[in-house]
Formats: structure tokens, sequence, C-alpha cells
């Protein structure tokens, strides 16, 4: 039997519609922000995009924008099985903070290294 | 296995040929080659993953990330150029120009000058806050008047002789401390980031009297707020005829070097820090707004 069922929701600038058919969850989601201050656009598109497709789950993922000068981007994603497409999302967006975070320490200690580095040859010509 | 070996070249490497790029798109994903493993692995990914800094000086930066794919690094180049706040002049309230550069021309290039402040020290400005307060604004004085030089030559026809303030440059800016701005910022913090930009050329009588409203912003939205800036590099092997039979060029996929140079508000690694941040704090909206979505 299939049943769609469509869910709607408007929250601050976030729209998400979600199906749920034939056992599969989509989740197609307009994403803008309700300040212009930070923009939506490939930076976060693309990279989200790398994250949630490296999930074996997903089946499907997409994005793109939807004018130049509108800073909103179209995500979709299809999930086979029983995870649900949300959930998914929000993994992609965990891993993708672990990602920087990791980032973020490898540099601040490879900058300290080069800094150490770089104070003691100085020192060690004197 | 030459079958196994052009598997390892289309998933590792980008391959320069003489009249074009073959094998651009990351393919790596869970499913599309059997017998791999594809799946995000945080270990995995540590593991492999290193910083290395090949320069640094108060303005540049020259460091190689290996490990990571395209679409992080990329998104990592866009905040730097577009999205890490700094300071920089918004609002130009003109008193009295009488300069032949145009008022909407002479506030244009204000705005592009960088303003030597810490912009993690600022809060963003609301909208529709017409005034600002001192904790998102910094204002800046402009006057200069140009006079004839009463010393000088009878027959000279050098203006630095014969004009006295006839250029207008960054070092004619002075701040007004806003509030308790005078505490917290020392005398001279507070500045362009180089005193010697010219802003215009005057002669006499002319005078360019005008306020400057400093605020808070990123690339996007004010253009001329861009930090740094980032190099690609070349492919210059195949000119050379002899040469072009024996290299093959390929970039190895995930290894990316960044150079970075700052205009100087916030030194090259502090800017790098600030971009990963901004990437991280975008994660974290969504994550909150869907967690209040999900709520009802």
């Amino acid at each position: 039997m299939e049943e769609d069922q469509e869910l709607e929701r408007k929250i601050s600038g976030l729209k998400t519609s979600m199906t749920e058919g034939e056992r599969k969850t989509v989740l197609e989601m307009v994403q803008a922000t309700g300040t212009d201050r930070h923009c939506e656009d490939h930076t976060l598109g693309n990279s989200l995009h790398y994250m949630i497709m490296k999930n074996p789950e997903v089946e499907f993922c997409g994005y793109t924008t939807t004018h130049p000068s509108e800073s909103k981007i179209n995500l979709r994603i299809r999930t086979g099985g029983t995870l649900p497409a949300v959930e998914s999302f929000q993994r992609g967006l965990n891993e993708l903070m672990n990602v920087c975070k990791h980032v973020l320490d490898k540099f601040e200690a490879s900058i300290k290294d080069y800094k150490d580095q770089k104070a003691s040859r100085n020192e060690s010509t004197f | 296995m030459a079958a196994s070996q052009a598997v390892e070249e289309m998933r590792g490497c980008v391959v320069l040929g003489e009249f074009g790029v073959r094998n651009v798109h990351t393919t790596d994903f869970p499913g599309n080659y059997s017998g791999y493993d594809d799946a995000w692995d945080q270990d995995r990914f540590e593991k492999n993953f290193r910083v290395d800094v090949v320069h640094m000086d108060e303005n540049s930066l020259e460091f190689d990330m290996v490990g990571i794919d395209a679409a992080i690094a990329n998104a990592f180049r866009r905040i730097l150029l577009a999205e890490v706040p700094t300071m920089a002049v918004e609002k130009v309230l003109v008193y009295n120009n009488t300069s032949i550069v145009q008022d909407e021309i002479l506030a244009h290039r204000l705005g592009l000058i960088p303003i030597h402040a810490d912009p993690r020290l600022f809060e963003y400005r609301n909208q529709g806050d017409e005034d600002g307060t001192e904790i998102d604004t910094l204002q800046f004085r402009l006057q200069v008047r140009c006079t004839r030089n009463p010393h000088a030559a009878k027959d000279s026809s050098d203006p630095n002789e014969l004009y006295v303030n006839h250029k207008v440059y960054t070092r004619h800016m002075t701040w007004i401390p806003l509030g308790n701005q005078a505490d917290l910022f020392p005398e001279g913090t507070i500045r362009p980031v180089h005193d010697d930009i010219l802003i215009a050329q005057l002669r006499p009588g002319q005078e360019i009297d005008l306020l400057m409203h400093c605020v808070k912003g990123i690339g996007k939205k004010v253009a001329r707020v861009a930090n740094p800036r980032l190099d690609t590099f070349s492919r210059e092997i195949f000119r050379h005829e002899k040469l072009k039979k024996v290299v093959r060029l390929a970039r190895v996929r995930d290894h990316y070097i960044f150079s970075v140079e700052s205009t100087g508000v916030l030194p090259p690694d502090v800017l790098v820090s600030e971009a990963i941040k901004v990437l991280m704090g975008k994660c974290r909206r969504f994550l909150d707004e869907l967690d209040a979505v999900q709520m009802d």
C-alpha cells in the first residue's frame, strides 16, 4: 500500500517537505536564511552533498542554487531502506562539523609547530 | 594489474591532458567501486589527513592540506575569500566635499580601505539600527583642506611645492572613539592598515570633510570587505614538445596547496582558523534549526 504523507513546515526560512511512500524516504528542502548576513550557496551545498553521499544508505543526493541573485539552495535526499532522510541530513551535518573540528585542530597544531621551529632556528643562529 | 591501476588513477588523480582535464569529479562514493569501502569513516580520515605549513610570515601563508576532498577544500577557499568578517567603512556622512571626486566615488573608495581592527571584538550591527553603538561601530573623521603654499618659488610647477595638503592619504583619517572604545583600544591600534593609500587629490580651495562609520561585514554582503587572496597553479609542461610525450601530468586528487595573503587586518593563520569556524557555525545553525523543526 502506498501512502504519501507530505509534511510541510516553515520555520525561520527552513522549508522542508517529506514524502514517505514505498518504504523510501525523500527529503526535499529549500534552504534560505532570514538574515542577509549568512547566505547559503555552493560553499555549504557542495561540502554537505559530499558528506551525505558518503553515507552508504543514501540513494540520491543533489543540490542546486535557485538563482545566483538568491541565496538559497534546493537540497534533495533520497534514502533507500529504513533510514529517514532527515537523519541522513543531520548525520551529514554532524560529520561535516567533525571534519572541520579535526581540520582546525590539525591546522593550529601545524602552525604552532612551524612557529616553534622558526623560533628555535632563530635562536640557534645566534 | 592494469585494471586496478586504471581504477586507482581514476579514484586518485586528476589527469591534465594537453587539451583537457580528465577525472575531475570525485567518484569515491559508496557503491561506485566494487571491492572498495568508501563509506565515510572519521578515523580513516583522521589517520590520512595532515596539514603541512610551507611558509608563513605576517601577511602571507602557504600550507598543504592532504587527505581532504575538493568539496570541503573549496568550501574553505570560498569562505576565506568572502565570508570571514572584517571591519570596513559602510556609511559615509559627507559634510563638505568640494573636491573633484564625486561623493559616491569617494565613499566607494573609502569602503575599500582595510581597517586595522580585530572583527572578533565587534558585533554585527542590528538591521535598522541607524546610528550604531560602541560594540558594533567604529567612527573615523576625514577633514582635509588644500591651500596654496605662500613660500613656493615663483616659477615652480611641482604640485608638492605649490600646494599644501593636495593629496589626501589614509593617514589623514582620525579615529573618533565611541563610548568606552577609548579604554578598550589603546591609542594607535584602530587605524587603516596602510597609511599611504591615496584617497583623493585636491587643489587650493577644495575641502573634504566627512564622517565614516565602519561596521562588521562579510565579503558577500559588503563586496569590498574581502580579506585574503588565494592562488591556483598552472601546467607549463605542455609547452615543451619533447617532454610532452614523456610526462604525464596528474594532480593528486586530495592534496591541496593553499596560498593565503592577508590584507593586514588579521594574520593569515587566524584567517584560516576563522574560516574553518565559519563553516562549523553554518553546520551548527542548520542542526539547531532542524532540532527546532523536529520538536513540533
